[in-house]
């Protein structure tokens, strides 16, 4: 029977199977728009967050960095009573829709995000600091200048970032509704295709994100690998 | 017209969890010709470069350069710091960051060609070698065009051929009305580029005399010990 599943998943991806595809695409999609979003938001905050000196900034990045572990269900759990029709954002219709989906992946993404740019700015500004002040390097050039000296640890982020979005499936669950051909994506697909005894569709999409998860492992490490060469690191 | 000192810095002290890192400095210096700072490990020589370059906040006391007190880094002073800090960029962009703006690539590339490093310019910073990277350190603070010239140990461990044109440059600087500030261990080196010794001993300015009296007949016990090689206590 499992040969049988395989080789049957195996053909579903073989033959660009449209239900596959469509549920991959959603799914590179949702969490894409979700990384972007959060990137524009996490990436200057943990830049701030690091070289700026302010009361309460200790309370701020340790909040973060305690967020990097929510458990993602709660987060659903939040998004969906916030986006629920009697809850404050119910007028935005947004329950049961890829926006919630990205909003919810958002949350999860932001603190990650945050928190691991602060760690890299903060180390870089020990490095740099002197040497901006000297040059009277004004806040908003030495924000752009940061960010692209760490480009390369920071990309490493941003792809361990996408790495949790779009493996994670209880907050998409609860916000999304796996709905067919609207919020249906890779890892709640294949939650209800194992349930349903439908093995050879949720091994075809376990391959497929298990293939996503090795690429961006495999990124991670020549990012790291090209930046160490070229004395970037 | 009254000869009015390009530096001058007054009682000034330096006081970290009550110690006197720097202790009552009073001293002045015309503003041509090089000073070099002389004294064991620790003295605080690299502290008051810093308070000079208006890097570190004194305690107590003023600094005055060119009749204004430092309140900060300004652009009349560049400095180069001991460990040399390069960006995450190619030797060209190091020079283009600092550069004043609207510098254009012709004055870039003329100011790596006096410190040999035209055939570099591609090259990642970080991956030069010690002694290329304090001469791109220099030509930086060079090319902000400063009045002031503050060098914390650009020669250190560096060989023969990096240590003559990082003085030439110093020369040459110092020719064009250029005031330089140099740290320096070397005996050597002091005899030929300094005009003034000042010599430093657990953060109190012991002795500043000129370079011609200084090497033949110190005044201070501390000083002559430091020249005949004994470790002063
Ligand atoms: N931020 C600091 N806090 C406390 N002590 C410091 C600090 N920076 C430097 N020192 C101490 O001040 C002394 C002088 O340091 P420094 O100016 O770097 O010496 P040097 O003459 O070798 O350049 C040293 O004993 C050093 O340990
Ligand atoms: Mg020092």
């Amino acid at each position: 029977m499992l040969t049988q599943a395989f080789s049957e998943a195996f053909s579903l991806i073989a033959s660009a199977n449209p239900d596959l595809y469509e549920i991959l695409w959603l799914s590179v999609k949702v969490s894409l728009t979700a990384l972007l979003s959060a990137s524009i938001l996490a990436l200057p905050l943990g830049t701030i967050l690091a070289i700026s000196e302010f009361k309460g900034k200790r309370a701020i990045v340790t909040f973060f960095t305690a967020m990097m572990g929510l458990p993602p269900v709660v987060v659903g759990l939040f998004v969906y009573l916030m986006l629920s029709r009697s809850g404050p954002l119910g007028v935005l219709e947004l329950l049961y829709t890829p926006a919630a989906m990205i909003i919810a992946q958002c949350i999860l993404i932001v603190p990650i995000v945050t928190s691991l740019t602060h760690q890299i700015i903060e180390e870089l500004n020990r490095e740099y600091r002197d040497l901006f002040f000297s040059l009277r390097i004004d806040t908003g050039r030495a924000i752009f200048a940061y960010l692209w000296d760490a480009r390369f640890s920071l990309l490493t982020t941003v792809l361990a970032g996408f790495g949790r979005a779009i493996s994670e499936v209880g907050a998409v669950m609860i916000v999304g509704g796996n709905i067919n051909h609207l919020t249906r994506i890779m890892t709640t697909a294949i939650a209800l295709e194992t349930s349903k005894g439908n093995l050879a569709l949720a091994l075809a999409l376990g391959i497929v994100l298990l293939m996503i998860a090795l690429v961006v492992n495999a990124l991670v490490m020549i990012v790291k690998t090209f930046a160490m060469d070229k004395g970037y690191a | 017209m009254p000869d009015t000192p390009l530096i001058e810095i007054t009682n000034l002290c330096l006081r970290v969890n009550n110690t006197d890192l720097l202790d009552s400095i009073s001293m002045s210096s015309k503003d041509c010709g090089v000073t070099m700072v002389m004294g064991p490990n620790g003295a605080g020589k690299s502290l008051l470069l810093k308070c000079l370059h208006g890097l570190i906040k004194p305690t107590f006391g003023s600094v005055k350069v060119s009749g204004e007190y430092v309140l900060g880094p300004s652009t009349n002073q560049a400095m180069v710091f001991q460990t040399p800090v390069l960006l995450r960029r190619n030797v060209f962009a190091n020079l283009k960051f600092a550069a004043p703006p609207g510098t254009n690539a012709v004055t870039i590339n003329n100011a790596l060609s006096t410190a040999h490093l035209a055939d570099k310019k591609d090259l990642p910073a970080r991956l030069l070698s010690g002694g290329e990277q304090q001469r791109l350190a220099l030509v930086r603070a060079l090319l902000r065009k400063p009045k002031l010239l503050v060098l914390d140990e650009p020669t250190a461990s560096l060989d023969p051929a990096s240590i003559q044109i990082i003085e030439g440059l110093i020369q040459d600087f110092t020719e064009h009305g250029g005031k330089t500030i140099f740290v320096s261990h070397d005996i050597g080196q002091a005899k030929r580029l300094g005009s003034d010794i000042i010599f430093l001993h657990k953060g109190r300015v012991v002795e500043h005399s000129d370079a011609a009296r200084f090497f033949i007949n110190p005044k201070s016990k501390e000083a002559k010990a430091y020249l005949n090689g004994q470790l002063i206590v």
